[in-house]
């Protein structure tokens, strides 16, 4: 009986605090995302239910939970049921060993980084289910195209993590924060945080790397079939929830976690993860979205050789320099970034455009037929 | 390997590969309408495209043959919704050209002006849809707040936003209103700085480049053989433009240019309808300054009887040449009525287009050609 009493005073306040970060999370981004897609698109966006619109998300979850629960009569109603649990249980535990300030963290442990990764790959698994399940051809292409995507971009995530790991010396996140107290790791190392950032994008599946929900090609990918109470459980609360712990991981790896001036409090670190998720709203609306085997090139051809060169020199100059490796490390990384900045582009284009000729040799392109006028060349 | 082949070994279980039939459509975010792709899919690879047609018709062409030719104006706006004037136009020209009738200067240049604000519009439609089909969602946006200032200025003239009714034969219906022109050129100043706001979101982005480079490419010929017209031909490099071969109305008297591509793909398609809005700016300008005065209209009798005879008249519609057959048989009514819609031929070469390609690409060929299913239905 004791052992039950004593199970629940351990599990119980990091459940409701697990569980409402991810509701919080589900109510407060989409409503920022539109709004600030509003604002972009010069529109404004949500702003009639309640002051500025703040209870809309209120307004939409109500709306889906009043629907009507339907399962479609092909699918299989078991694994339907179940994707979106199955997918809930990623946000859910891996948020766990992110500290929230200096001395709550819901369950420490000595190898939070490798439970993160570890924990982090699940989350594929919900997403597959359920493009399965639903027996819906659009789903299950979304479904097919969020594990490869998710399971490639998974290791140049992994990579970085590696680097913070051997900045820091050890496996705990409370001592990769510790490491932080005089420069965030993103100063150290941008380089590692762009690709975390660009990675854990692909990981979530936003734009531009949107590809298993792409609207416009495959209506909604997975959870095309979902609707009412599931939609908002696997749209709002675990792609939002996603989103919430891939911020606060970034923020915890990067950017100094709960530290912050004046006061740290668990208050900086879901303000920088705010921070990211800006970000990626920015990304959302700026950006259009990649083709399957240009994603997959991205990432093998691009970002896996990138975080391993990037590994390799920092392992490199650890193993130099073991007292004194931040400074080097940071030379490196940022010359890497400039580089990166002044050629990418250039190098990219000109790729583009020599694949443009190479395809127009093989359609043989004949001369301009006139008119009786002459028409100006656009480009 | 071919998708269909059966994989067998010595003692091997028979595998078979099958292709996936998916019906895209009529009911997708991305078919303009209610266009209907029936794909067979190797994974990720599109091995051939069958369009269906015949979702949104309503037959416009018998339903022309019970009408009086003033009636038949309050319909044929609805067949291309997005250049209903258009579709007015090319109408309203080859009814003309059967009575031989000779139009008021000043009905021709606000025919002009207003043709061309709707060729603006079509076009924000056309870059909008087809970068929301890229997954962009801000340029979407952005065209139609743009496009509503240019609805402004269409629903000053004619009391209509998309359904505008305002031609008839032998002119327009009424005159501009008074603050039309000063509105029309604050529109003017405003509006090309725009067009470059929409290329720096667009233009130079790495992924935009990635998606439309090279993809979809129509060779001129193929162009030609197809019966593609428009943007997307010249967009191919073939230098046809209605406006100025033929020289209708008072085109020839305004100096634009013919945006032109040499590559013919989706790149070069979206890049010409932008140049064409700039051209359409110019166009606009240019019948403002020289806008005349004098009537809109010639007294006709309303039952119009256009001698025993037939025509055919085309205009330059923002997706290429509309063209009106017209029979008569001197009654009251049309006697046969055959419209031909570019978009129709856009659409034949979709499966040309896509086959090999992902499904991603398909949806940016679809979105490149600007397909409106209005007309294609007819």
């Amino acid at each position: 009986m004791s052992s039950i009493i004593d199970f629940l005073i351990n599990f119980l306040p990091g459940f409701v605090i697990a569980l409402a970060v991810i509701i919080a999370s589900a109510i407060v981004f989409p409503f920022l995302a539109r709004r600030v897609l509003g604002f972009i698109g010069d529109r404004l966006g949500p702003n009639r239910v309640g002051p500025q619109g703040l209870f809309q998300p209120f307004a939409d979850f109500l709306k889906l939970f009043i629907k009507e629960d339907v399962t479609p009569s092909q699918a299989n109603w078991l694994l339907f049921l179940l994707a979106p649990a199955v997918a809930l249980v990623t946000p859910m535990l891996t948020q766990v060993v992110i500290p929230f300030s200096e001395n709550y963290t819901i369950a420490e442990l000595n190898i939070g980084l490798i439970y993160l990764v570890a924990v982090g790959a699940f989350s594929v698994l919900g997403f597959l289910i359920a493009g399965w399940a639903s027996n819906n051809k659009y789903s299950l292409v979304g479904g097919l195209r969020a594990a490869a995507q998710m399971i490639s971009y998974e290791i140049p995530l992994i990579l970085t993590i590696i680097i913070i790991a051997l900045l820091t010396g050890s496996l705990s996140l409370n001592k990769v924060v510790g490491a932080q107290e005089t420069v965030w790791f993103a100063a150290v190392q941008p380089l590692a945080f762009i690709i975390y950032v660009i990675a854990g994008v692909a990981e979530l599946n936003r734009t531009p790397f949107d590809l298993p929900e792409a609207e416009s090609e495959l209506v909604s990918g997975y959870i095309t079939e979902y609707g009412g109470m599931r939609f908002a459980f696997l749209y709002g609360l675990v792609e939002w929830g996603n989103v919430a712990v891939w911020a606060m991981a970034g923020s915890t790896l990067f950017l100094g976690g709960w530290r912050g001036p004046l006061f740290s409090s668990a208050f900086w670190l879901f303000l920088k993860g705010g921070i990211m998720v800006l970000v990626i709203i920015w990304f959302w609306a700026t950006f259009p979205r990649l083709q399957i085997d240009q994603l997959m090139d991205f990432a093998w051809k691009i970002l896996i050789p990138l975080s391993l060169i990037n590994l390799a020199a920092t392992s490199l100059f650890i193993v130099l320099w073991p007292d004194n490796f931040l400074l080097p490390t940071a030379i490196v990384s940022w010359s890497f970034i400039a580089l990166f900045i002044l050629f990418f582009p250039s190098l990219i284009r000109r790729i583009l455009l020599n694949k443009r000729l190479k395809l127009l040799a093989q359609r043989r392109m004949t001369t301009i037929i006139h008119g009786t006028g002459k028409g100006g060349i656009t480009s | 390997m071919s998708a269909t082949e059966e994989l067998t070994g010595p003692g091997q279980p028979v595998l078979r590969l099958e292709e996936m039939i998916l019906n895209m459509g009529p009911q997708h975010p991305s078919t303009h309408g209610v266009l209907r792709l029936v794909l067979h899919l190797d994974g990720e690879q599109v091995i051939s495209v069958e369009p269906m047609l015949g979702y949104l018709h309503r037959g416009f062409e018998k339903i022309a043959e019970n009408r009086t030719y003033l009636q038949y104006l309050a319909m044929i706006s609805r067949l291309d919704y997005l250049s209903g004037f258009f579709m007015e136009w090319s109408y309203v020209r080859s009814v003309e050209a059967l009575m031989g009738l000779r139009v008021p200067k000043r009905a021709e240049y606000i025919r002009v002006i207003i043709g061309e604000l709707n060729r603006i519009i079509s076009h924000h439609i056309a870059y909008g849809d087809f970068l929301m089909n890229l997954g962009a969602s801000t340029p979407f946006v952005w065209a139609f707040r743009d496009r509503e200032d240019v609805y402004d200025l269409l629903e000053m003239v004619t009391g209509q936003r998309m359904m505008y009714n305002y031609m008839r034969v032998g002119g327009v219906r009424w005159d501009l209103p008074d603050e039309f022109e000063a509105s029309c050129r604050k529109f003017l100043k405003e509006f090309p700085p725009r067009i470059d706001e929409y290329e720096k979101l667009v233009t130079e982005n790495e992924i935009f480049l990635s998606r439309t480079l090279g993809m979809g490419i129509i060779k001129p010929y193929e162009a030609l053989d197809y019966g593609i017209s428009g943007p997307n031909a010249r967009a191919s490099g073939v230098d046809w433009d209605l406006r100025r071969e033929v020289g209708y109305s008072v085109y020839p008297e305004f100096d634009f240019e013919v945006p032109l591509g040499q590559h013919g793909d989706c790149f070069d398609r979206y890049k010409c309808r932008i140049e064409e809005m700039r051209e359409s700016t110019k166009i606009i300008e240019q019948a403002l300054d020289s806008l005349c005065g004098g009537p809109v209209n010639l007294k006709l009798p309303p039952m119009l009887r256009p001698p025993a005879g037939e025509i055919y008249r085309a205009v330059e519609t923002p997706r290429g040449e509309y063209g009106v057959y017209l029979v008569s048989n001197g009654g009251l009514r049309p006697w046969r009525l055959k419209l031909r819609d570019p978009t129709f031929s856009a659409i034949s070469m979709i499966p040309k287009l896509t086959a090999g390609n992902k499904i991603a690409d398909l949806v940016a060929i679809a979105g490149s050609l600007d397909l409106i299913m209005g007309g294609v239905d007819r």
